[in-house]
């Protein structure tokens, strides 16, 4: 018998991985709790992949104590491996293989076979809707049938903790939904999820918790609402148009305590938004939108605006 | 931990599993690659050239070539597999990085994929012995002999390949492992012609070498000749190539792909 899980699927504690004299995660503590779905986020180039490569123990740590589903990495990778589904950035499906012989080869790399494993592929396939391309080559798939194949395929061992790295970066709206929401009926079956993305909305909806990290450190933590609560005003005023700057300089300004510029727009953060609404009623040149602060404000606040390659 | 000899478990055959499964589908170019190659050095040299040469120590030329032929094309077989499919498993498709995420790990990935290596230099060869016996170069069912031989040859080339594997940034690089490793090999370990009139440096180098003493073994199973009284010996040149090899291979790959 496997031995219960842990409150804590992941307890790390100064988790450090040094490059020579480069340091790409420094410190780091976390936990994430049993039946959450704790997300990683940050800019490229933070460390997420080199954090999450060292949850798996595909990257061995520099300094610090981890531990996942209770086993000790990276000394039990193994025993942890059995018990943990990785969806991993970018794709590695079998090219030669059916849908269905992805699957059942996968399956034998964790020693599954037989009837049981059968049944598991059949649900497996209505899982990811699936159940016609069941003889297809990978070749003939959709980018969201190969990243569904891929979460089914790292969900054939049934595990506890799953870790997806961007399970939905380059798919269109209605594949990214069908992810979504195959996600949340994991999280429903008690499955614990850690998740790297770049889409701030994917993580407001579907983090219970999560860490926003920088240059391998973290910045903060907490839930998507709290931290819009607690780390930026709760309006948000997106203005363009001709004549914004000096529209800004001799009216504007009176009404933002805080602003950035991106590009030829200007955010504007407010505790009340009222009187900058009023005024910019009477500039019919300026086009303006109104919306309530979300986490793509706190992640842009907190990592800034410029671009990182 | 990471200079550890590989550690041995039966956690291999899902590997090997996997590579035999990709292999049955595309089974037709490969078996044509495979066997045609040293077949058409087969007959093209055992007819052409052994025309003019006649008998080579006692033996019809093509008599001769046969068993050398069938040495070569498992050592070509087992370092295509270990160079440019497993390169193509590490580096392209990511097959490995796959399968790390799972229970197999490192060591059971290089012992997989040596004793693929091996396998697939017995499926070169089974048809290559065939056609040899319908040729009527083969003196009798003592030939039967040579399967192992040649399983061992793809296994100590297999892992040999996959050393290099370990290093390559890219297919190139294995240019310098064929025009500096395998083709000289190819060319002084007895395949073509007896070392007996090589200088003493070349036979001595060839001696030191792994697929010298296979054809060494080979070529008396294969022409009905008493074996050499060392064959147990000879055999444990390549097989020791092939420990060292699993050994360096497995700790190269760690440091490549978990550090």
């Amino acid at each position: 018998m496997l031995p219960d899980l842990p409150d804590l699927v992941v307890e790390a504690r100064g988790l450090t991985k040094r490059y020579g004299t480069q340091t790409v995660v420094d410190n780091l503590d976390l936990s994430v709790r049993r039946g959450e779905c704790f997300g990683l986020l940050g800019p490229n180039g933070a460390g997420k992949t080199t954090t999450l490569r060292m949850l798996m123990g595909a990257t061995l740590p520099s300094a610090g104590e981890l531990n996942v589903l209770g086993y000790p990495i990276p000394q039990q990778a193994r025993q942890m491996h059995l018990r943990l589904g990785v969806v991993p950035q970018q794709d590695n499906l079998d090219p030669d293989f059916t849908v269905l012989e992805n699957l059942s080869t996968y399956a034998s790399y964790f020693g599954l076979r037989g009837a049981a494993l059968d049944a598991r592929i059949t649900e497996l396939l209505a899982f990811a809707n699936l159940e016609a391309k069941a003889h297809a080559g990978i070749g003939t798939l959709s980018g969201g049938m190969k990243r569904r194949l891929t979460l089914a395929r790292a969900l054939i061992n049934d595990p506890d903790l799953l870790i997806l790295d961007e399970p939905t970066t380059g798919l269109d709206p209605q594949a990214r939904q069908l992810i979504w929401q195959r996600l949340r009926t994991l999280l429903a079956q008690g499955k614990s999820l850690i998740l790297t993305t770049h889409y701030m909305e994917e993580a407001e909806r579907l983090c219970d918790r999560l860490v926003i990290i920088d240059s391998g450190r973290i910045l903060v933590s907490g839930s998507p609402a709290e931290l819009v609560q607690q780390h930026i005003e709760p309006h948000v005023v997106e203005i363009h148009g001709r004549g914004m700057d000096e529209w800004f300089n001799s009216i504007g300004q009176q009404f933002i305590q805080r602003s950035e510029h991106s590009g030829e727009t200007l955010f504007c953060y407010l505790a009340d938004e009222r009187p900058l609404l009023d005024a910019l009623r009477h500039c019919p040149e300026l086009h303006f939108m109104h919306r309530r602060a979300n986490l793509e404000d706190v992640f842009i606040k907190l990592t800034g605006k410029e671009l990182r390659e | 931990m990471s200079r550890a000899f590989p550690s041995i478990t039966l956690r291999w055959l899902p590997v090997w599993r996997r590579n035999l499964r990709v292999w049955r589908k595309l089974s037709g170019p490969a078996l044509i690659g495979n066997f045609g190659e040293p077949l058409l050095y087969l007959l093209a040299l055992g007819y052409g050239l052994g025309g003019f040469i006649g008998e080579v120590n006692g033996l019809p030329y093509i008599v001769f070539l046969a068993s050398g032929i069938v040495c070569a094309s498992a050592m070509n077989t087992a370092s295509f597999e270990g160079l440019y499919s497993a390169y193509t498993r590490m580096a392209v498709q990511n097959t490995w990085g796959g399968m790390l995420a799972t229970p197999l790990s490192i060591d059971d990935i290089v012992l997989g994929e040596i004793l693929w290596a091996g396998t697939k230099s017995l499926i070169s060869a089974i048809p290559i012995l065939l056609v040899a016996a319908l040729l009527g170069v083969v003196h009798d069912a003592s030939a039967l002999g040579v399967l192992p031989v040649v399983f061992i040859i793809g296994v100590c080339f297999g892992a040999m390949a996959l050393v290099v594997t370990a290093l390559a940034k890219s297919y190139d690089f294995f240019i310098y492992y064929f025009t500096l490793v395998i083709t000289p090999l190819f060319l002084v370990s007895g395949v073509f012609f007896p070392l007996d009139g090589m200088p003493d440096a070349v036979r001595i180098g060839a001696q030191l070498l792994p697929l010298a003493h296979a054809v060494d073994v080979v070529r008396p199973l294969m022409t009905g000749q008493p074996l050499p009284s060392l064959t147990l010996l000879y055999l444990m040149v390549p097989l020791l190539y092939a420990v060292g090899a699993f050994w360096l291979a497995t700790v190269l790959l760690r440091r490549r792909l978990i550090s």
